[in-house]
């Protein structure tokens, strides 16, 4: 086997936001394109600095066209505790690197970055001029530079408590920025067709992200709604299919979910959707059907299945079937016959969601879900496993004092044998699943237990 | 509904052990002039099944197919332009059925209610 080439430092600038998603998307999105991640700073916890050592620079351009968590990345020339570290480390950096960018017929330009301070134009200045050691030669352009270098200072993570002097000074060449204007150009606030449960753009970027999916992919959302999950898949390349038991959501009909709008346009569906994005040629198709009895064939065809299965709240959890018991040799049903919806049990869904993946997916395909907990309650063991699925990360979104939802992702790690697999589980996991059964009542008497406390505060 | 889809499509309840692949009777079907992507064409065709996606390239009367992928097909550009079906045949309105049982779909999208009747069986 061939030695792996050289590694490279690389500083990769984070956003300060939805913090444990960073890791896991960095991750899935560095396996996706052949770079490992090589945890070398001990924890990447909340700081917006990361050391990346990966082995070319095209990896992370990659990664870059790809990551809403991430705004920047550099590659990292020189790195210390303080000013004097950074220059004596700058100094030790081979030069033969730094003059391919350097040269008398180039341009650049420097630029200052700092976390948790602001500097003054003059004090920039001065910073800028400290760094004559290295041997630029070309001209500084400050409009349309060839190469732009930044030199990023860390001030800690305490806005109350801001140090005299930085913490960590970074020194390096930058080489893209990340894709945060998309939360920005897919807003569901100009989205044209909505749901009361439409997943905000960033996340749904950071779902096809955990979920690695890629060009040519083809992404699977049995909870389709009105689709904001496959346009995040359809951005990066991906085919993508949908099905909901909501005959009305998936056709576009009924009540608008939209403040000042009463009823739905007559062109409001995914396919719509995706158009207004540019994105019609990576519809597949979306289906009315029921998840708890999927009208899918055997095989493995879904590269990834990424979806946010309704808990309750503002979206019911529903199933086909009646209450009444059907007679039988009543086999027939009229042609368009929609049948009747029932409660859903959380427990049920999520049991089925997985067996479903781990018989459908291809190997090495992800599933990415949201799960609701009841935070008082949670134990990691309350996330439903299956022996062909491996869990790949599990991070938590607040929802309220009492309630969060869980970011699940899991691989496809074995082949599916049979419909009995699934149960085998160890009995206590299905005591554990009956927990999410009654999130749906905890969250109302949370919420009411809240109200009514509030009330007796303000009467006091 | 795209002939692609149309192949992943089964009664997994009820009557026999598959129920794959269901009857289509088509009405209406439409060909999307769609952008050829041989990447993508190529990326489905292993995940097609071959027999029942034969049967219905037969039955709609479009394009004559080998009797399996043939060899090497990822870089035959000739026949993933003629794969490329998969995706641009569209079945606007038709009939999906299994014995005493069909259902019907219209539009744009189709609607596939197919475990209606088989609570008791």
């Amino acid at each position: 086997m061939a030695l792996p080439g050289p590694l490279n430092r690389y500083l990769l600038l984070m956003a300060q936001e939805h913090l444990e998603f960073r890791l896991p998307e960095i991750k899935s999105l560095l396996s996706l394109f052949g770079g490992q991640f090589i945890s070398n700073q001990g924890t990447y916890g909340k700081s917006p600095f990361w050391i990346l050592s990966i082995p070319s620079e095209e990896i992370a351009r990659n990664l870059m066209k790809r990551t809403v968590c991430a705004k920047s990345i550099f590659e990292l020339w020189g790195h210390g505790r303080s000013s004097e570290e950074l220059y004596s480390s700058l100094r030790s950096y081979p030069v033969e690197k730094m003059v391919p960018f350097l040269h008398s017929d180039s341009t650049y330009k420097i630029k200052i970055h700092t976390f948790n301070k602001t500097l003054t134009q003059e004090e920039k200045v001065k910073r800028i001029d400290a760094l004559e050691f290295l041997p630029f030669e070309g001209k500084v352009n400050l409009k349309k530079p060839q190469h732009i270098f930044s030199l990023l200072e860390d001030y800690g993570l305490d806005p109350n408590c801001i140090p005299e002097n930085p913490h960590n000074v970074y020194f390096g060449r930058w080489i893209a920025d990340g894709q945060r204007e998309l939360i920005e150009s897919y807003s569901i606030k100009k989205r044209h067709f909505i749901g009361n449960t439409s997943m905000d753009a960033g996340l749904s970027f950071i779902m096809a992200n955990h979920g690695k999916v890629k060009e040519n992919d083809i992404v699977f959302d049995p909870f389709v709604g009105t689709g904001g999950l496959l346009i995040a898949s359809a951005h990066f390349g991906a085919y993508v299919y949908g099905t909901d038991i909501d005959y009305n959501t998936v056709h576009g009909l009924g009540k608008a979910s939209r403040k000042n709008q009463k009823w739905r346009g007559p062109d409001e569906n995914i396919r719509a959707n995706l158009r207004q994005y540019g994105l019609e040629k990576y519809y597949l198709d979306v289906l009315v059907s029921d998840a708890s009895k999927p009208s899918w064939r055997k095989g493995t065809y879904f590269d990834a299945i990424i979806t946010d299965p309704p808990y309750g709240i503002r979206e019911s959890t529903r199933r086909t079937g009646s209450q009444k018991e059907i007679p039988k040799g009543m086999e027939k049903c009229p042609e368009s016959h929609v049948p009747v919806s029932l409660s859903y049990h959380l427990s049920d869904m999520f049991f089925d969601l997985l067996n479903f993946a781990a018989e459908t997916l291809v190997l090495g395909g992800r599933l990415v879900y949201w799960l609701p907990v009841y935070t008082p309650e949670y134990i990691e063991e309350m996330v439903p496993s299956h022996p062909c699925l491996k869990l790949i990360s599990n991070c938590e979104q607040k929802l309220s004092s009492h309630t969060s939802r869980r970011l699940i992702t899991m691989e496809k790690v074995k082949k599916f044998k049979n419909r009995d697999q699934s149960s085998h589980l160890p009995n206590d996991h299905s005591l554990l699943y009956q927990g999410h059964n009654s999130f749906r009542e905890k969250y109302f008497s949370g919420v009411t237990k809240r109200i009514a406390k509030e009330e007796k505060s303000s009467q006091e | 509904m795209k002939l692609f889809t149309y192949n992943l499509l089964s009664l997994r309840v009820g009557v026999g052990p598959h129920g794959f692949p269901l009857h289509l009777q088509a009405t209406k079907v439409h060909i999307n002039p769609e952008d050829f992507n041989p990447d993508s064409v190529a990326h489905m065709i292993p995940k097609v099944e071959w027999v029942a996606f034969l049967e219905v390239t037969n039955t709609l009367h479009l394009i004559k197919l080998p009797k399996g992928p043939i060899h090497g097909h990822e870089r035959d550009e000739k026949f993933l332009r003629k794969m490329h079906i998969l995706q641009e045949t569209d079945v606007l309105e038709g009939i999906l059925q299994r014995p005493r049982l069909s259902f019907n779909w219209s539009k744009l999208i189709s609607v596939i209610q197919m475990h209606c009747a088989f609570s008791t069986s």
